[in-house]
């Protein structure tokens, strides 16, 4: 269900680079720049198996947010925001599994299809977890500065009390 | 990386994204603007409105750069990330301090990408060992079956074959022998041996290749054992494919040719080729891999296709072209071998760019390849080489960009990588000229009886 706020989406789609953020065996925050996919109401991540740390944090804990915070990443725009959720990660077969997102990830990086072309260059580049992200809270910061309060959104499955 | 590094990093990004897990599991990301104070090892930022800052848990800051290119994507990709914990209680709207304890990041700017992608192998390994567990099958990296032959066997190094043996049947042609189907089991008997070698360096170097986090596309390795995309035993069996198919057609080029001296070239061919990496010899852990590649690539393919077609006979011609070929076929190696050398040093393998220093080894560069060209044009004056090997000098510019490449970037292994390239097609340049010379030859010879094509 797409129920984010038309500026969270926008940002969403606009940004080049998201941070996803998981949470590590030692109930740490572990941040890691990714691009943002944004599709029907969920979001999109990929991780190569070269860097798949991520992907045994986000297996043993599911929680995780994605921020969207750099205006040079967003086209310029100043406002801010931060969604969390739950993630699961889709790695049936790593080998294509992720390719259902490539139309979206080449919207934002055209260069991947050349890379992609040459995947026996960096086989195990293309060897990849798709990670699903179910949106449960969103915080938007409509100038941006964390001094002001955000605008808190909640789906709406879960009660605002429990988000 | 040590924490105050992180923090000195951190300084640089406009803001920095404070991260903590709130009081219900989800991690919580927002931006602020930090202060630093290296000496102590600290930042501060104002306490974000609405939100509560855990007192007795981690707290992470991290800087994340790109620059955006429209119509391409991005780069300039760097990150970095501090943990610590906050020094006093969180008081809102008030500023609050955390004290770092550890950092981790990546610039690709110091680190290349594809050496960063290197250094995840072994994590690659264990992500893929734990997916077989949990699927029950086995779940690993994969090739299409052509790119994968084509990266295993590593088949764009076969013009070190083609130009050789090209040559040996181009000067056998001049010199009125030519047999076509000898001269295609010649070039494909070349190919299987070479191919053997390639795919037998990776069976054999497996440590060096291991401990080289910096391949280039020039690496001695395919990494396709490193990568999981084929089992060491099925390389060991692809190369004994490769060696039995070349023994084949020695024996059938030798049974129908009589010739003693083919013999011993094929026998030392085979010999040098195992011989490179294989154990007890190893010969290019022992400084020797450029004699030997200059041997294999250069006298003795060049030789071995000449006498194919001349059925024993061996001039001085043949020998004097092989020698600027197999110099430069020496030097691709040699040059290949520089950005190696690190890893190749761990697993003892002593190249002589591991021996030597620096400039004894851009040096040496210059020196050989001049080399070649000078045999080239005293080959020419003594009447030995036909004249149209002149054109052979057209390549020359390329030396000096190579050994300032080599120069600028003897540490930069992904800044060697376009002149590596530049070095092979030196190679494979002098190699078609020499060829196209060889071709202008016979023909001129054929149009024009008695036209001098030669000095003296």
């Amino acid at each position: 269900m797409d129920w984010l706020p038309t500026e969270v989406r926008e940002l969403l789609e606009a940004a080049l680079v998201a941070e996803l953020t998981v949470v590590n065996e030692r109930g740490s925050p572990v941040t890691y720049p990714l691009i943002p996919l944004y599709d029907d109401g969920r979001i999109y991540m990929t991780s190569s198996v070269l860097f798949s740390k991520k992907l045994e944090h986000l297996k043993r804990d599911a929680h995780v947010c994605v921020s969207v915070t750099d205006p040079v990443a967003t086209g310029g725009r100043s406002d801010r925001a931060t969604i969390q959720g739950e993630a699961r990660v889709l790695e049936d077969d790593p080998h294509t599994t992720w390719e259902r997102v490539l139309p979206i990830w080449r919207a934002k990086e055209p260069a991947i299809d050349l890379f992609y072309k040459q995947r026996f260059g960096l086989p195990l580049f293309f060897e990849r977890s798709l990670i699903e992200i179910i949106p449960r809270r969103a915080l938007y910061w409509a100038d941006g500065g964390s001094q002001s309060a955000p605008s808190v959104s909640v789906a709406p499955e879960i009660p605002p009390e429990a988000g | 990386m040590d924490a105050r590094l992180g923090l000195r990093k951190l300084v640089d990004y406009p803001f920095q994204v404070l991260s903590w897990v709130d009081d219900d599991g989800y991690p919580v990301s927002v931006a602020v603007q930090a202060r630093f104070d290296l000496a102590a090892g600290t930042a501060s930022f104002e306490t974000p409105t609405g939100l509560s800052l855990p007192a007795e848990r981690d707290l992470s800051l991290t800087g994340s750069h790109i620059r955006p290119r429209p119509g391409y994507g991005y780069d300039e990709r760097r990150h970095v990330t501090v943990w610590g914990r906050l020094l006093g209680p969180p008081a809102a709207g008030g500023e609050v301090a955390l004290r770092a304890v550890r950092a981790w990041g990546w610039d690709e700017e110091e680190m290349p990408f594809v050496e960063y992608s290197e250094r995840g192998l072994p994590q690659s390994r264990r992500y893929f060992a734990g997916l077989s567990e949990q699927f029950g099958r086995r779940v690993g990296p994969r090739l299409g079956r052509g790119w994968l032959f084509f990266r295993a066997t590593r088949l764009p190094f076969l013009s070190a074959t083609f130009v050789p043996v090209l040559l040996g049947i181009a000067i056998a042609a001049k010199d009125g022998y030519f047999d076509p189907f000898a001269a295609l089991l010649t070039i494909v008997g070349g190919a299987a041996v070479h191919l053997g070698l390639n795919v037998a360096n990776d069976v054999f170097d497996v440590e060096a290749d291991e401990a080289n986090v910096t391949p280039t596309r020039f690496s001695g390795g395919s990494r396709v054992i490193q990568y999981g995309l084929v089992g060491r035993r099925q390389m060991a069996r692809l190369s004994l494919g490769f060696y039995l198919l070349a023994a084949a057609i020695g024996l059938f080029l030798l049974a129908t040719r009589y010739s003693p001296a083919l013999l011993i070239i094929g026998a030392l061919g085979m010999f040098v080729s195992f011989a490179y990496t294989a154990p007890p010899f190893r010969l290019v852990y022992r400084g020797l891999g450029e004699i030997c590649v200059a041997l294999g690539f250069g006298p003795l393919m060049l030789l071995g296709a000449y006498v194919v077609q001349t059925r024993g006979a061996i001039t001085p011609e043949a020998v004097v072209v092989s020698i600027p070929v197999a110099i430069l076929v020496a030097l691709i190696l040699y040059v290949n071998e520089i950005p190696d050398r690190s890893g190749d040093e761990a697993a003892g393998k002593r190249t002589l760019p591991v021996r030597w220093p620096r400039d004894l080894v851009v040096n040496v560069y210059l020196a050989a390849a001049i080399l070649a060209f000078a045999v080239v044009v005293l080959g020419v004056l003594v009447g030995w080489l036909p004249i149209p090997a002149l054109l052979a000098l057209a390549a020359l510019p390329l030396v000096p960009r190579i050994y300032a490449g080599l120069q600028r970037y003897y540490d930069q292994p992904y800044g060697l990588m376009a002149f590596l390239g530049v070095n092979v097609q030196l190679h494979l340049f002098v190699g078609a000229l020499l060829l196209i010379a060889y071709v202008l030859a016979i023909a001129l010879t054929a149009l024009v009886p008695g036209a001098p094509v030669f000095f003296g």
